[in-house]
């Protein structure tokens, strides 16, 4: 990817005013799909994800069941209002990749093994995409798993940093991403320290690479905190001694 | 299998950072504009190049296209069965696709004809036919391979219309991507897996570098983790590894030219 316009100014500062390694504002909110039994609404900069966890529960079709353990599937999708251009509704064969890559970021969190029989459906519905959607995507769908009570060894939390004007920057939006020089996203279990998803497209030296990779993971751990705020506000309210309590 | 993989063997008697034998034809299919067959141990990919005219991508008006696809045909094993592809054939797709787009291989400022209209469309097919294991390199080597020895037909405008003046050129090459995988099993990382190693990894990882030392696209993939070792353990490998490659990859390109 060769970028045609520069997208920091001299101040250090991004197309959405943010420095390096800033942020976007994240928000999640736990429970706010009544009829599943997990569910979370993200804000992720412009992002807004609403994820519905249901199981573990029979699976159908039958044959799809391991006598084992618990099966987990995944759906990645788009809202056709989501995206500037108006989105076919059809899953497209992005959505199979990252359904897939999403599936396989969790499922090193999960204890499958707990459930034989059973299968944990994860929907994760993009209603409007600003860049960076299967991070917040994952975010969201592992408050959502542990809002439904599945048995879990760690969060998964992601976040994506990225190359723009040769500088390495956490957490890239749509413009950057679309004109800038690399973009890798990552998901991380911050209590584990393992890594479940990465990708990366564009251009990295072996030092980029490595400093990317760093920059991302510290976007992981702060993405983390937000997550664990999100569901303590929703089980323990607002008692502070609970909250600094563990 | 863990009993071998403690002692530093895999089950084939290779090392760890050892792939299998690869084996190299090109201009295989004489009607695509460049094609290669691809061995890697007994995996096997036909990729074959088709060049033709048509509308650029939206947002790309000035540049050529490119689509590159993947199919694993029923003959390459007792488990495949004819239909749309599934999510294991999109993403083997969408993988080698990145690696080859990102890395810029193909130079698609200087495939347009008409910007914004009628611009170069290169479509490069690849055909797995038989399987074992690490499609993704295959694929990958297949795809550049057969764009490397390929010729495109030099199209002209004339009134508008698209011209076939009946001469070939040498496509617009900036660079040559390498893609590299390993299989995570237990503590250890494995270049080129085969069949029985994927069957039992715990987590795998694909990254494609460039000539020019950068890595350009990586992909995780299966249902477990990587520690953060792990993966700069692999990109270390990748790029030495790819460097060795590359080496190779050129050599035969240009032999086929002379």
């Amino acid at each position: 990817m060769t970028q045609a316009r520069s997208l920091i100014d001299e101040g250090g500062k991004r197309t959405d005013g943010r420095t390096a390694n800033e942020l976007r504002d994240i928000n999640i909110k736990v429970g706010v799909v009544k009829n599943a039994d997990g569910s979370a609404l993200i804000e992720f900069g412009k992002n807004k994800i609403v994820v519905g966890v249901y199981g573990p529960r029979e699976v159908h079709p039958k044959h799809m069941a391991q006598t084992d353990r618990c099966i987990l599937r995944c759906r990645y999708h788009m809202t056709p209002f989501s995206t500037d251009t108006r989105k076919n509704p059809a899953p497209s064969r992005r959505e199979v990749e990252i359904s897939k890559v999403i599936r396989e970021s969790l499922e090193p969190a999960l204890m499958l093994e707990d459930y034989p029989r059973a299968t944990i459906d994860v929907y994760i519905e993009v209603l409007q995409a600003d860049g960076g959607s299967r991070c917040a995507g994952i975010t969201a769908a592992s408050v959502a798993l542990a809002d439904a009570g599945i048995n879990m060894r760690d969060i998964v939390s992601a976040c994506a940093a990225g190359k723009v004007d040769e500088k390495i920057v956490l957490d890239i939006n749509d413009t950057e991403d679309k004109e800038g020089g690399a973009d890798m996203p990552v998901a991380f279990m911050p209590n584990l320290k393992q890594i479940t998803l990465l990708q990366l497209d564009g251009r990295l030296d072996k030092d980029q690479f490595n400093a990317c990779l760093k920059e991302a993971i510290s976007g992981c751990e702060r993405v983390y905190e937000i997550q664990r705020a999100s569901l303590m506000q929703k089980y323990f309210g607002n008692e502070p001694e609970l909250k600094n309590g563990n | 299998m863990k009993d071998q993989i403690s002692n530093g063997k895999r089950l084939d008697g290779r090392i760890f950072n050892e792939s299998r034998p690869l084996s190299i034809e090109t201009n295989v299919i004489p009607k695509a504009n460049g094609s290669a067959w691809v061995k890697l141990g007994n995996t096997e990919v036909v990729a074959g190049v088709k060049v033709e005219t048509g509308e650029p991508f939206e947002g790309l008006e000035n540049k050529g296209a490119l689509i590159v696809s993947a199919e694993v045909l029923p003959t390459a094993s007792p488990f495949v069965e004819p239909g749309p592809p599934d999510e294991e054939t999109i993403e083997l797709a969408r993988v080698v696709d990145r690696g080859i787009r990102e890395s810029e291989m193909l130079a698609l400022d200087k495939l347009a004809l008409i910007p914004g209209k009628i611009v170069y469309t290169v479509f490069v097919d690849c055909s797995i036919i038989n399987t074992d294991g690490n499609l993704f390199d295959a694929t990958s080597y297949a795809v550049v391979l057969a764009l490397l020895t390929s010729k495109f037909p030099v199209y002209e405008i004339k009134d508008e219309k698209v011209v076939d003046t009946g001469k070939v050129q040498d496509p617009p090459i900036n660079t040559v991507p390498v893609s590299i995988t390993f299989a995570r099993i237990g503590d250890s990382l494995m270049l080129d897996p085969t069949t029985e190693e994927e069957v039992c990894m715990d987590a795998r990882i694909t990254l494609t570098t460039n000539s020019e030392g950068e890595y350009t696209a990586v992909q995780k993939g299966s249902n477990g983790y990587l520690t953060i070792e792990q993966v700069l353990q692999a990109a270390d490998i990748a790029m030495t590894k790819g460097q060795e490659l590359r080496q190779r990859v050129i050599s035969i390109g240009k032999k086929e030219k002379a």
